[in-house]
């Protein structure tokens, strides 16, 4: 129940504040929200399938968070920002279809 | 598992969720407004711009192209335009000319008041004849034969025929050019006013500021003469 009462209090803090995203945070903030989905659909899973782990949840959607932002700073300065950050969203992509259809096995076991 | 959501951690939890949710709202409503270039990549940027330059570049040259093309088309307009105006002066000398159409301008009138038989054909040739000599440019008798290059003058029983056409006495020459050197070549002696009046008739000239001419020559329909090629 407490994490529902985050989302809602984030959509509403987002909503009413209606904050610009700083220029220096803006090609980070559209793959760190990818790479916070990758952790929160695996958490999903791992809690449908009972093994959930606070700690492991909490780890890795901080680590997913901070090496996409990493690995998209080292393109930027590589010169290779957008092919990087189209490769990372990719494999995070696959990563988030791969958690859903876990979660869709066990729900509707097909 | 289930009460793990709760106590501390699951306030850790809600904390990271709500802060994805909040990142996702912020995002979704920058991307909406992202109309500015604040979210693009340098690289990017540079390319954009240079498309744009080439693409500007592209359309100042066809403005220019354009440009030319309607200076072009303005430049030969107006020659058209002088040239058409030329061919129109021409066509109007050539017409007065060749009596096409009618005339006005200053000029005197001529009648001729005479016993029948006394004004003959040659009578009326010299007179037009002094009368071209004075510089008449458009010469009518009687206000219906239009004297023009092919007009020709014969006696007749009744008066004098006029390219074809039969004139009674009185005749009324009506002339147009400068009314006092056409006045003068009526006049002097020997002219044909002494001509006429040693004929027992008498002649009176008319000077007139605006003499207006509508009798108009038949266009003559060449059967032989066929102008002669200039290429």
């Amino acid at each position: 129940m407490i994490p529902v009462i985050g989302l809602v209090a984030g959509i509403a803090l987002g909503l009413l504040l209606q904050p610009t995203v700083p220029s220096g945070l803006q090609p980070y903030v559209p793959i760190a929200i990818i790479a916070a989905l990758d952790a929160v659909v695996g958490a999903a899973r791992a809690l449908i399938e009972g093994r959930f782990d606070d700690r492991v949840f909490v780890i890795s959607f901080v680590s997913n968070v901070a090496i996409a932002a990493v690995m998209v700073f080292l393109g930027d300065q590589l010169g290779v920002g957008s092919q990087l950050s189209t490769g990372v969203i990719v494999v995070l992509g696959i990563r988030i279809f791969a958690n859903a259809a876990a979660i869709r096995r066990s729900i509707f076991h097909a | 598992m289930r009460e793990r959501l709760h106590g501390r951690s699951g306030w850790v939890i809600a904390l990271l969720v709500g802060v994805l949710a909040f990142a996702i709202t912020v995002q979704w409503r920058q991307a909406e407004e992202a109309d500015d270039f604040s979210g693009v990549r340098g690289a990017e940027l540079a390319e954009l711009l240079r498309s744009l330059d080439a693409t500007n570049a592209r359309l100042t040259q066809q403005i220019d192209d354009l440009r030319a093309s309607r200076d072009d088309l303005r430049d030969s307009n107006e020659s058209t335009a002088e040239a058409r105006e030329a061919a129109i002066r021409r066509a109007n000398a050539l017409a007065i000319l060749a009596g096409t159409v009618g005339a006005e301008g200053p000029g005197i009138e001529i009648s001729i008041t005479a016993p029948p038989g006394a004004v003959t054909a040659s009578v009326l040739l010299d007179a037009v004849q002094e009368m071209r000599d004075a510089g008449a440019e458009v010469i009518a008798i009687n206000g219906v034969a239009r004297v023009v290059a092919s007009t020709w003058f014969l006696d007749d029983d009744a008066g004098v025929r006029v390219s074809g056409r039969v004139l009674k006495p009185p005749y009324v020459m009506e002339v147009i050019g400068d009314p006092d050197t056409l006045a003068d070549a009526v006049t002097f002696r020997g002219g044909l006013a002494d001509r006429v009046e040693s004929r027992g008739g008498t002649v009176e000239i008319e000077k007139r500021r605006q003499i207006q001419v509508t009798a108009v020559a038949d266009a003559p329909e060449h059967q032989y003469a066929r102008p002669a090629s200039e290429d």
